[in-house]
């Protein structure tokens, strides 16, 4: 029996987007006490909003997005302490300061921190990651009057903390494995069009290229690095920013299985009854085909959280995450990317690729070549419409079903140029036999006719 | 495939030359000052004409290069860079210094004119020039308020340069500004006309209904006087429900008023210092409605007594009228309302005073297709929209729920839009059916912020 009861104790390690969310699904429909348990800080931050922090654009208590009356009026009880030790067999929570707490309900939500590769050196002052308010302070001091830094990994991170430096006025250069910027995730065209973006902003990017090996001053602070190609870069800062790894050490010994992450079931159980784990912590145990094991994003954290909070108030439902998506921004590029477009295609695959001259939009819509089925799109430097893309995708759309309801989905701001034409210029030299729509359409009216709405209005 | 050429942009160190420019700003822009100052104050030595009005034009020449300079070398993502470290944009001891300064001046401009009696002198020329009579206070105040958007419109146009959006409302103040508040009133003055203001309406300039500027404008302006009675009073009780009804607030609080176009230009660098907090909401509702049934109470008192001829009222409703004119006129919308930009943001008239806004807010929250969409569950509650709210308003309390943003304060200035990193919203005007419903993709809390 998974629903928790009234006079029941749920508590929560992790006061990030998972924690917080989970809490607050839970108290919309159930009396039951909770409590969150988190180490880093009082409130719940955003964490992608660290970066802002250090750029100036806004101060720390800027990214808290719940102030402390919605705690209390909520009646979800904070305990800001580190959690040493979860003792199962007695539901019993060992903090570091505050006395030991009993659970009825565990949700482990612990997030995850910088992920290191055994360099030589990693260990130096001025090598750092960044993922906590302590790194973010670290850098903050790690920075302070230095010239050069080198990123090492070229992800998300890896560029907002690029970003980061640059508005100090700091050198960077970034080490990339690939043959240009994330090419791991993006296709050969945009991979090429951010690659150029990042360049254009003063960073150095040095690519196929790796880390050999972090060298010390006699102070035992960074004072160059070396690449696995022999070149030496002198710098003051070292950002590691190659992947990152769950919280889980203090959970050793506790009976709670783990292989990288805390391993789960789709309704986040873990091996433990009554102790359920989710998001950047977790890892499923039998992802379905194609899914990954772990999804370390803000969006999954809060999907995770829907559908857990879900469960415990009753209505037992297996995790489904529906149709992907993400965005992220390059220093001036916006990206938002729907469904599935993987960096290389396979013969199956096709797609309808445009950019504008400057080199700073691009849109790319990927199809199945037998089926004409919408596989996903790549936008660059242009906004869509999660809601209809999400339903494109959801009820199978074909391309041409796509072309159709294209003037819909655009949601640039308003006076800004409109690109469908040169796309469906595109389509229909591709698919000559096809017919222009007969009528544009609105998005009002597809709103309204699919029902993309949800029914409360609480605001 | 057109891939891009690697040119020396934006965020490169900069160069000598660039900082050659904004040094040779900075000095124009001191020569200008002084001069501004000798004017003030050694009128009897020197020609305040040259050196006030000369510095004036100095002074301009200085800060448009200096922000030319300073702005075209940050990218579009850039500009905000350092705002909450620098003493000048975050309450710092310069903030404070311009805020004295600028509510020392109005205290000046408002109760002691004759002090200023060297600058009023400056702006002879000018005065006759475009109003063939002599300067006075109102009219120096007028120079360096439409100075003030001009010049921090330029600023604001290379601020939001990659913003199509952003580039027509700026200009669009800016014309309002500089034709509408001051060439036009200044012309119909030249042609024996009475001064009217085409942009500014009743409940905002609440003399505009009074039975007394009415008689006025009938008899000194002839026909043009009763089409300018007529323009206001379409201007308020039809056009104005009209086009909220159409855009929302936005398109007067943004894009027409003079004190919106100050704050959009001049008060830009200081709209995230607007309280968020659900205290200052609190505020907010508690102040500008009682305003606005002030405004209609007085504006009704004043006719009830007019047609009674003052047998009903006697002199209370005139008392009434100059009560508003200090507290709301004088002290609160210049005094507060731009005397602490640098301290409270550039909207705190807008926000907690001002009855136009109030009156607008009504018709934008019930009875208009506005609002600001939030992009299915795309929000990472960063924070950007709710800081750079000049009205104060926690948008991210919708954004993160999915939910569309529609709230009286909202004068639709669009920079929440602009600062989202992930384009998370949108300003639109829809059908007002299922209009505050949220995106079916996130499930939300019922809690709201004010009961
Ligand atoms: C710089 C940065 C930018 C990002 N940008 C994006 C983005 O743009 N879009 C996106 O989708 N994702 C982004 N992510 C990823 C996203 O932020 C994470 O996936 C998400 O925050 C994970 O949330 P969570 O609730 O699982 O964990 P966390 O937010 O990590 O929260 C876990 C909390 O648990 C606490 N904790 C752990 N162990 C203990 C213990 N034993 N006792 C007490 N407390 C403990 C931790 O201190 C932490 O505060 C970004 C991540 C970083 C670091």
């Amino acid at each position: 029996m998974n629903q928790i009861k009234a006079q029941e104790h749920l508590v929560i390690i992790g006061n990030g987007i998972a924690g917080v969310t989970l809490a607050q699904r839970v108290r919309q429909r159930s009396d039951c006490r909770i409590t969150i348990v988190s180490a880093e800080s009082q409130l719940h931050f955003s964490r992608t909003a660290l970066m802002y922090v250090y750029m100036g654009h806004m101060r720390f208590q800027d990214i808290v997005p719940y102030a402390d009356w919605y705690w209390q009026e909520q009646k979800i009880e904070l305990v800001h302490d580190y959690v040493e030790r979860v003792e199962t067999s007695d539901k019993k929570l060992v903090l570091r300061e505050g006395p030991p707490l009993h659970y009825d309900k565990l949700v482990l939500a612990t997030g995850s921190s910088a992920a290191y590769y055994d360099w030589p050196g990693q260990t130096l002052k001025g090598v750092q990651g960044l993922v906590s308010l302590q790194d973010l302070e670290l850098m903050e001091a790690n920075t302070a009057g230095i010239q050069q830094a080198v990123i090492i990994g070229g992800g998300l991170i890896g560029v907002e903390m690029a970003e980061m430096l640059r508005s100090r006025g700091i050198a960077v250069t970034m080490l990339i494995r690939d043959k240009l910027y994330w090419h791991n995730v993006l296709p050969e065209e945009e991979a090429r069009l951010v690659t150029d973006h990042i360049r254009q902003h003063g960073i150095e990017l040095l690519l196929q290229e790796e880390l050999q090996e972090i060298l010390a001053d006699d102070a035992g602070r960074v004072r160059a690095i070396h690449t696995r190609s022999g070149k030496e870069l002198p710098c003051q800062f070292v950002g590691i920013t190659t992947g990152v790894k769950p919280n889980v050490e203090f959970l050793k010994g506790a009976g709670i299985e783990i292989e990288k992450g805390i391993l789960v079931n789709e309704f986040f159980e873990t091996s433990q009854p009554d102790v359920y784990a989710l998001s950047d912590c977790a890892q499923f145990r039998n992802p379905a085909p194609g899914q990954p094991m772990m999804e370390q994003l803000w969006y999954t954290a809060r999907l995770h959280a829907e559908a857990l909070a879900s469960t415990l108030l009753g209505d037992r439902k297996p995790y489904q995450r529906g149709p992907w998506f993400n965005s992220a921004k390059f220093f001036d590029i916006e990206y938002q990317t729907y469904g599935f477009v993987p960096a290389r295609f396979t013969e199956q695959q096709e797609s309808l690729y445009w950019q504008n001259e400057e080199a700073t939009k691009a849109i790319r819509l990927l199809y199945d070549k037998k089926t004409a089925k919408l596989l996903g799109i790549n936008l660059l430097g242009v906004r869509y419409r999660h809601d209809l893309c999400h339903h494109w995708l959801q009820q199978g759309y074909t391309l041409h079903d796509v072309m159709q309801e294209l003037p819909a989905v655009n949601f640039d701001p308003e006076f800004f140029q409109r690109y469908e034409e040169e796309l469906l210029s595109q389509y229909y030299t591709r698919f000559p036999d096809r017919q222009p729509p007969v009528k544009h359409s609105n998005w009002w009216e597809l709103r309204k006719r699919f029902g993309l709405f949800s029914d409360s209005t609480s605001c | 495939m057109p891939t891009a050429v690697i040119s020396p942009t934006a965020t490169t160190p900069p160069t000598t030359s660039q900082n050659v420019v904004k040094m040779v700003g900075l000095v124009l822009i001191s020569i200008g000052l002084l001069g501004i100052l000798v004017a003030a104050v050694g009128a009897d030595y020197l020609s305040p004409v040259f050196t006030g009005l000369g510095g004036t034009a100095v002074f301009t020449v200085g800060a448009l290069l200096y922000i030319w300079q300073s702005r075209r070398r940050k990218s579009p993502a850039e500009q905000n860079h350092g705002l909450w470290q620098q003493e000048a944009t975050s309450r710092g001891a310069s903030a404070w210094v311009i805020g004295f300064v600028l509510t020392g001046f109005y205290v000046l401009l408002y109760w002691f004119p004759d002090t200023l009696q060297g600058l009023i002198q400056a702006m002879e020329p000018l005065s006759q020039w475009l109003r063939n009579r002599p300067s006075d206070q109102w009219f120096l105040y007028g120079t360096f308020y439409t100075l003030a958007v001009l010049i921090m419109g330029v600023y604001a146009l290379l601020k939001y340069r990659n913003s199509r959006y952003h580039i027509i409302r700026t200009i669009s103040v800016m014309f309002f500004q500089l034709g509408f508040a001051f060439l036009l009133p200044g012309l119909l003055l030249m042609l024996n006309q009475p001064e009217y203001y085409f942009s500014y309406f009743w409940p905002l300039k609440y003399d505009y209904l009074f039975p007394s500027t009415i008689e006025y404008l009938v008899r000194d302006g002839a026909a043009l006087g009763v089409f300018m009675i007529f323009w206001g009073a379409v201007f308020s009780f039809l056009a104005t429900p009209v086009l909220t009804y159409f855009y929302g607030k936005r398109w007067y609080c943004s894009w027409v008023c003079g004190c919106g176009g100050l704050a959009e230009t001049a008060g830009d660098p200081y709209r995230h210092l607007s309280d968020k907090s659900r205290k200052a909401w609190r505020w907010e509702v508690a102040i500008i409605y009682p305003i606005l049934g002030f405004v209609i109470l007085t504006t009704l008192f004043l006719w009830v007594n007019s047609w009674s001829e003052g047998r009903l009222l006697g002199d209370l409703s005139g008392g009434f009228a100059q009560t508003y004119g200090f507290f709301i006129g004088a002290m609160f919308s210049g005094v507060i309302g731009v005397g602490f930009y640098p301290l409270m943001g550039n909207r705190v008239w807008c926000r907690f005073g001002c009855p136009m806004a109030a009156y607008l807010g009504l018709l934008q929250k019930y009875f208009s297709r506005f609002r600001i969409t939030t992009n299915g569950g795309q929000c990472i509650s960063c924070g950007n929209c709710s800081t750079y709210c000049e009205m104060g308003i926690d948008v991210r309390w919708y954004a993160q729920q999915g939910e569309p943003i529609i709230r009286a304060a909202c004068v639709g200035c669009g920079i929440c839009a602009h600062v989202c990193p992930r384009g998370v919203l949108k300003l639109e005007n829809g059908p007002r059916e299922g209009r505050y419903a949220g995106t079916p993709l996130i499930s939300r809390d019922e809690l709201r912020i004010l009961d």
